[in-house]
């Protein structure tokens, strides 16, 4: 499927403190029992946001109206668990681009990656320092630039570079998946499966 | 410089690499469920493209179906639309389907085994993160995303960096009572739910070699809850024997073929690893869980860590405690229990359902405990009842149930009640994972069976003379 090209992205963002945020949180199990991707945005960390009759809790971020934006920042070892891709779906659908973190669990940086969600990982102290500059201002601007990889806090300046390998930026910059890429070399797939060695 | 038994496997499946970028690595089995799926083949009708070959793709439906009655209509209406779209999608593409009621259905890290899918040097995956399972006959699988499952339906390919390689050590005896389960329980809180993101594992040493098939797999399907992105143990005499004369083992000549790959399929003395750690069997004693994430395990007989003495942030860890209603320093032998659950892709195997039967045998349920026994395919249930472990169940007070993932994942109805506390055989201790506001502690059949008998959390030791 193909989703809107990343460029430079500068916003507010929304924090999440907490480690091993995994992706049961992110979307509950019986949330997936769609067979259209629509709607997860609604439900995206559902038993965090809403109490058993479906009210707000109050005290989590995202019914916080003091934080908004299209970043996402969460603790260490965001996305452990589930591969359910639904958890990157519910990240895109509720409006955010871009996820920073000072680690990721593979497969959910994976599954990011290939919808069009930027996983940043960034060093725990700066990590520390985006909380912290969100924490005394929540409207704290933060700029993601793909094209230079630099995350930066545009209050202070301070910005720090982050790691994507050139043939996935190349993607997020321009829009493209995978499927593009490998449509386009099926035959010599299909030469490559000839000498398998089963 | 030699090969790693990793190496080996995955280099004989690369495609391309690009330079700065993702290996194509082509794909020997896909494994196709009713929940991951349905959006990779709308893509996939979307864009015009078909199935690239049907005949290595294998479709089973197991997470969202009911484990009663399963001969009536699914009412839910969701889950009875996700199955609809498995068949109509398995029938329109010509991929074999084990679905709802189909004899061989079962949960799809149980079946690719039983049917002889699974083999060693294969590289296979299925949109769930236990696939990790499989590498217990030395393949390499892992768990996918559903645009992956849509890249492999429509080129047999993904796209995806090498990854690093970590190989475990773990030699001598295993205690009394010490099931894989244990074992993998016990490394994953040494290393920490990501302690191995970024890697690829092989298991190694006498511990793994002293291991049947099943708890191979067990150790295997658990490598993802320390972030692995799988993990593999180098096949041998044990992994033949399981495999031969299974439906799509190859045969004749074809074995004779097979068997000369397979036999190259170690890692050479002289290959390196980027990690390599090493534990002591005897270290290792029944394990349970007492936090929300698969890493906060600790030997039965232990008290709750106290915050400092963890690794990881002090809220964060109270946080996790709190949902628990547990306290640091409290034991965890004598707390009482609600639900026990046996089953899933982890333990619910017949070497798993033997272990339950060893201990409750001759014994009763604890009244007061709701005990689900999810076999996890219609083939270990039909081996439940012809072993007789079935009649065991039924005088000590237990119902069999059928299979499915269950309360694994709690997609159905299969749901702990909030606030109940439920000891599971299963892979994730999460918040809310068997239902909402549900807390799981996860451990062995051993320590599942004990604690059902006397409906408190129980080593089983004292059950084993």
């Amino acid at each position: 499927m193909a989703y809107d090209k990343f460029e430079i992205l500068t916003s507010t963002a929304v924090p999440l403190p907490i480690e091993n945020v995994d992706t049961d949180q992110i979307i509950p199990a019986r949330f997936l029992k769609a067979t259209e991707r629509k709607g997860f945005g609604d439900n995206l960390f559902r038993d965090w946001r809403y109490n058993s009759d479906d009210s707000p809790k109050s005290e989590f971020v995202l019914n916080n109206p003091t934080y908004s934006g299209k970043i996402l920042v969460g603790g260490k070892n965001f996305g452990s668990g589930s591969s359910r891709e639904h958890a990157a779906w519910a990240v895109y659908d509720y409006g955010f681009r871009c996820v920073i973190s000072s680690f990721f669990a593979d497969i959910f940086k994976n599954n990011c990656l290939n919808i069009g969600v930027l996983p940043v990982q960034v060093s725990t102290e700066f990590a520390d320092k985006i909380f912290k500059a969100i924490e005394s201002d929540a409207n704290t601007e933060i700029e993601v630039n793909l094209p230079e990889q630099t995350v930066t806090l545009k209050a202070t300046g301070e910005s720090e570079s982050f790691a994507i390998n050139s043939y996935k930026k190349g993607n997020m910059l321009n829009g493209f998946d995978d499927i593009d890429y490998l449509q386009n070399i099926k035959g010599e797939i299909s030469e490559f499966a000839k000498n398998l060695p089963l | 410089m030699g090969k790693t038994l990793f190496d080996k496997v995955w280099d004989a499946h690369v495609v391309r690499s690009i330079e700065d970028g993702p290996d194509v690595v082509f794909i020997d089995r896909h494994m196709v469920h009713e929940v991951t799926s349905p959006v990779a083949f709308r893509g996939l009708k979307s864009r015009g493209l078909k199935v690239m070959h049907p005949e290595k793709t294998f479709a089973t439906a197991d997470h969202n179906t009911p484990t009663i009655n399963q001969h009536l209509p699914v009412e839910d209406p969701l889950s009875a639309g996700q199955l609809k779209a498995l068949e109509e999608n398995a029938a329109e593409y010509g991929i074999s389907h084990w679905g709802l009621g189909h004899e061989k259905n079962g949960i799809v890290h149980v079946v690719g085994p039983e049917y002889g899918i699974t083999q060693p040097g294969v590289t296979m995956v299925c949109g769930d993160s236990h696939t990790s399972t499989h590498g217990a006959f030395g393949a390499i699988a892992f768990g996918i995303g559903t645009s992956e499952v849509e890249m492999v339906l429509s080129s047999q390919c993904i796209m995806q960096p090498k990854p690093k390689k970590m190989r475990i050590n773990v030699n001598g005896d295993l205690q009394k009572g010490v099931s894989p389960k244990d074992v993998a329980l016990y490394i994953i809180s040494k290393l920490t739910t990501s302690g191995a993101t970024g890697y690829f594992v092989e298991y190694a040493g006498d511990v793994f070699r002293n291991m049947t098939m099943e708890g191979r797999m067990t150790v295997c399907n658990l490598s993802i809850e320390m972030g692995a992105r799988g993990g593999m143990i180098a096949p041998d005499e044990k992994t033949f024997e399981y495999i031969k004369g299974r439906e799509k083992t190859p045969i004749g000549a074809d074995w004779d073929k097979a068997m000369s790959y397979w036999e190259t399929l170690y890692t050479d003395e002289d290959a390196t690893f980027d990690e390599e750690l090493n534990f002591e069997a005897s270290d290792i004693e029944p394990m349970i869980t007492y936090g929300t994430n698969p890493g906060m395990g600790i030997g039965i007989s232990k008290s709750i860590p106290n915050a400092t003495d963890v690794e990881g942030g002090v809220e964060t860890y109270k946080k996790s405690l709190g949902y628990m209603d547990f306290n640091e320093g409290e034991d965890m032998i004598g707390k009482k229990i609600d639900y026990v659950f046996i089953g899933s892709c982890t333990n619910g195997r017949i070497e798993d359902f033997r272990a339950f039967a060893d201990i409750v045998k001759g014994k009763k349920k604890a009244d007061h405990v709701t005990a689900w026994l999810v076999p996890g395919s219609h083939k270990v249930e039909d081996a439940i009842k012809e072993e007789g472990l079935l009649d065991i169940f039924t005088e000590a007070g237990f119902e069999l149930r059928e299979p499915g993932c269950s309360a694994c994942l709690a997609m159905n109805d299969d749901k702990i009640p909030a606030g109940k506390l439920a000891v599971s055989t299963s892979n994730r201790n999460f918040e809310g994972r068997q239902g909402p506001g549900s807390r799981t502690l996860l451990a062995s059949p051993l320590v599942a069976a004990a604690s059902a008998v006397n409906g408190v959390v129980t080593d089983p030791r004292e059950f084993l003379s």
